[in-house]
């Protein structure tokens, strides 16, 4: 059997470039959060109505990266698919670096930060964000031994998969934790639905996958190493499936609340009356992240593989966010239901529908999460045997 | 029994000097001495945190036929009680109570009334407090712990009643007893301050003041209270029954 070389990158200039420009927008990411601290949330978009913004957006969509991207390194250990392998470790690295970012925009911010520490001492166990803790932490932990049993040559084989089945079954909790800390909400009509939890794990698995496919490429293209079309293929083929189980328990999320007349109202805002909202539903979730990228992976449009899964990725990326946007702000912008029958209104805008516009510290604090999760990617790849030396098909 | 059921607002002079704040600095912590024995302290005295009645059980009863169109005494009442004037932005500015104006869809009669957090029996908002910032007193008492709150403001997603508000900006001139903080999460404490005094709290004084008389406070475990005997005398609803969430503030006539 062929033995898997991995090895560090090589620091070439396109490297560089990347890293300088990640540092920099890590600093800019910096600048706002102090600026926003200092003067306080007031300086944002966010305000007592829409209470949880853009940067919660970038956050969760890191988060929710961050579990989708260790199902390769799962399905080569725990489903023992070998073809994917050699991909494993950088399954490993990815899925830390990208909940690394999404736990640093979440935390920063936060009213107060500096009390982090109350954070990580002090658990309340009936919320679902002190389990979160938790499950974060293990996660980061659980996948940091599942790289080690890997990459450790003293280590025996026979561990990889009992830890891997670990990682998977934490990594579903973790996504349920996620996804149930809006379908836990009673309060709204947006929300509490208990669908929401496999929502986003089915989220978790095209994202992930999509977010892995585009930093594999761009990895293997920085360094002039051979990947080839058959691995790019099938993960593209799997991207699409996932793609089509998310958009199977969206369509699932809109029609059963459209079944129930009690929430006609906040569909007709969602699908119908929510300008923005409407438009990132329909177009980015829907049009551009879902049947888009199904009719290049499945339609073999004539393109060759790789622009294809590239495209796809793209889109699938941009679908997310689009989804997590409406779930996160539409969910909000939408009024309250505290006086079914009555037409309400207030000096706190009960009965309103709020707009949003994220403010520039918010937008550079959610990229200055990305770019952490892609520095410390790029630090990992840098310095540790993560990459195979070569993913070039097979000949037969 | 939680740590924080026994904790009470304690009294401050009125005008703390600085060298008297930070004397009590040291006092301004949380101390978990054991399970159940909690010092919370803000300059306070052993004595003010000596306790909320668990015999007790605070409540609101809201007649909205008294509520007069227009009235916002009891709004000003509680901004000039516990200092949460607004600063600018109307979206952004904390409104601990507001008055909110009902149109009936189907007859299209209008109706008024105040909505302030409804201290309920299993509040959402300390349900999802990661840290337990948002607690609950032995009297029913729903407040939030200025040394413990973070920020994230996850209450104000789970409270069905949008009676939280965040501190967008720096804070100057606090009323001691009522003491908030830019970066958390506040709202009414039901002047759990004047409360433990044997006073009613502002909202309810100011509308008596105004001769309206819609807003009875009282102990609704105690049969022989105001409030107790208009809730038994005449219906009432509470907001969002279908929660189940036995709040505190109860509304007539509405």
């Amino acid at each position: 059997m062929e033995r898997t070389l991995y090895r560090e990158i090589n620091a070439t200039q396109g490297v560089w470039t990347l890293a300088v420009i990640m540092v920099g927008l890590v600093a800019i990411a910096g600048w706002s959060v102090l600026y926003v601290e200092h003067h306080g949330h007031a300086v944002t978009g966010m305000n007592n109505q829409i209470v949880w913004g853009l940067p919660h957006v970038f956050a969760i969509i890191l988060i929710v990266a961050a579990s989708g991207a260790l199902n390769v390194a799962s399905m080569a250990s725990v489903f023992d698919r070998t073809a994917y392998k050699p991909l494993s470790r950088l399954s490993g690295i990815l899925a830390i670096a990208l909940l690394l970012g999404g736990l640093l925009v979440l935390v920063l911010d936060l009213g107060r930060p500096d009390r982090l520490l109350i954070a990580m001492t002090t658990f309340n166990f009936s919320s679902i964000f002190t389990w979160n803790v938790l499950l974060y932490i293990g996660f980061m932990g659980i996948v940091a031994v599942y790289l080690w049993v890997q990459m450790d040559r003293s280590v025996h084989p026979k561990y990889v998969k009992p830890i891997g089945i670990v990682a998977f079954v934490w990594r579903l909790i973790l996504t349920t934790g996620t996804g149930s800390i809006f379908g836990w909400l009673v309060a709204r009509p947006g929300y509490d639905a208990a669908l929401m939890a496999p929502l986003f794990i089915s989220l978790s698995f095209s994202l992930g996958l999509a977010v892995f496919l585009l930093v594999l490429i761009a990895l293997y293209r920085l360094d002039d190493r051979l990947i080839g079309d058959e691995i790019v293929a099938r993960l593209s083929h799997l991207l699409g499936i996932f793609v089509a189980a998310a958009m199977y328990f969206a369509v699932l999320q809109h029609v059963t609340n459209l079944y129930a007349a009690e929430h006609a109202g906040f569909e007709r805002f969602i699908l119908f009356e929510g300008g923005v909202i409407t438009t990132l539903f329909w177009w980015g979730q829907i049009a551009l992240g879902g049947l888009l990228p199904l009719a290049l992976i499945f339609g073999k449009l004539p393109t060759n593989v790789p622009s294809r899964a590239i495209v796809a990725s793209m889109l699938v990326i941009l679908g997310a966010f689009a989804q997590l946007y409406v779930i996160i702000i539409g969910g909000q912008a939408y009024p309250f239901e505290i006086f079914p029958g009555y037409e309400v209104t207030s000096s706190f805008f009960d009965g309103a529908i709020v707009s949003y516009s994220p403010s520039f510290y918010e937008l550079a604090l959610g990229v200055g999460g990305v770019a952490v999760a892609m520095l410390a990617t790029g630090v990992a790849v840098k310095v540790l045997r993560i990459l195979p030396t070569n993913l070039a098909d097979k000949k037969s | 029994m939680s740590p924080k059921d026994n904790f009470v607002l304690p009294d401050l002079p009125e005008n703390p000097s600085r060298r008297n704040f930070f004397k009590s600095g040291a006092a301004a912590v949380t101390l978990t001495l054991a399970p159940g024995i909690t010092v919370m302290a803000f300059g306070g005295t052993a004595a003010s945190a000596a306790g909320a009645d668990a015999g007790k059980r605070w409540g609101l009863l809201i007649d909205v036929n008294k509520c007069a169109k227009d009235c916002t005494a009891c709004v000003t009442a509680c901004k000039d009680e516990n200092g949460w004037a607004g600063y600018g932005d109307p979206e952004q500015n904390s409104q601990w109570i507001r008055k909110v104006t009902m149109r009936n869809k189907a007859t299209g009669h209008e109706t008024e009334m105040p909505v302030m957090c409804q201290h309920c029996e299993d509040p959402p908002c300390v349900d999802v407090c990661p840290t337990g910032a948002s607690f609950k007193r032995v009297d029913g008492i729903v407040l939030v712990d200025k040394h413990t709150c973070i920020g994230c403001r996850y209450c104000m997603m789970a409270c069905p009643f949008k009676a939280r508000s965040f501190v967008h900006e720096p804070v100057n001139n606090q009323k001691p007893h009522a003491p908030r903080g830019q970066g958390t999460v506040e709202s009414c404490t039901l002047c759990v301050h004047r409360v433990d005094k044997g006073q009613i709290p502002a909202c309810v004084e100011a509308c008596d003041a105004t001769g309206h008389g819609a807003m009875v406070f009282g102990d609704l475990n105690d049969p022989a209270s105001d409030i107790s005997k208009a809730l038994a005398s005449y219906p009432s609803v509470a907001l969002r029954p279908d929660l189940d969430l036995n709040p505190g503030v109860r509304y007539a006539n509405l």
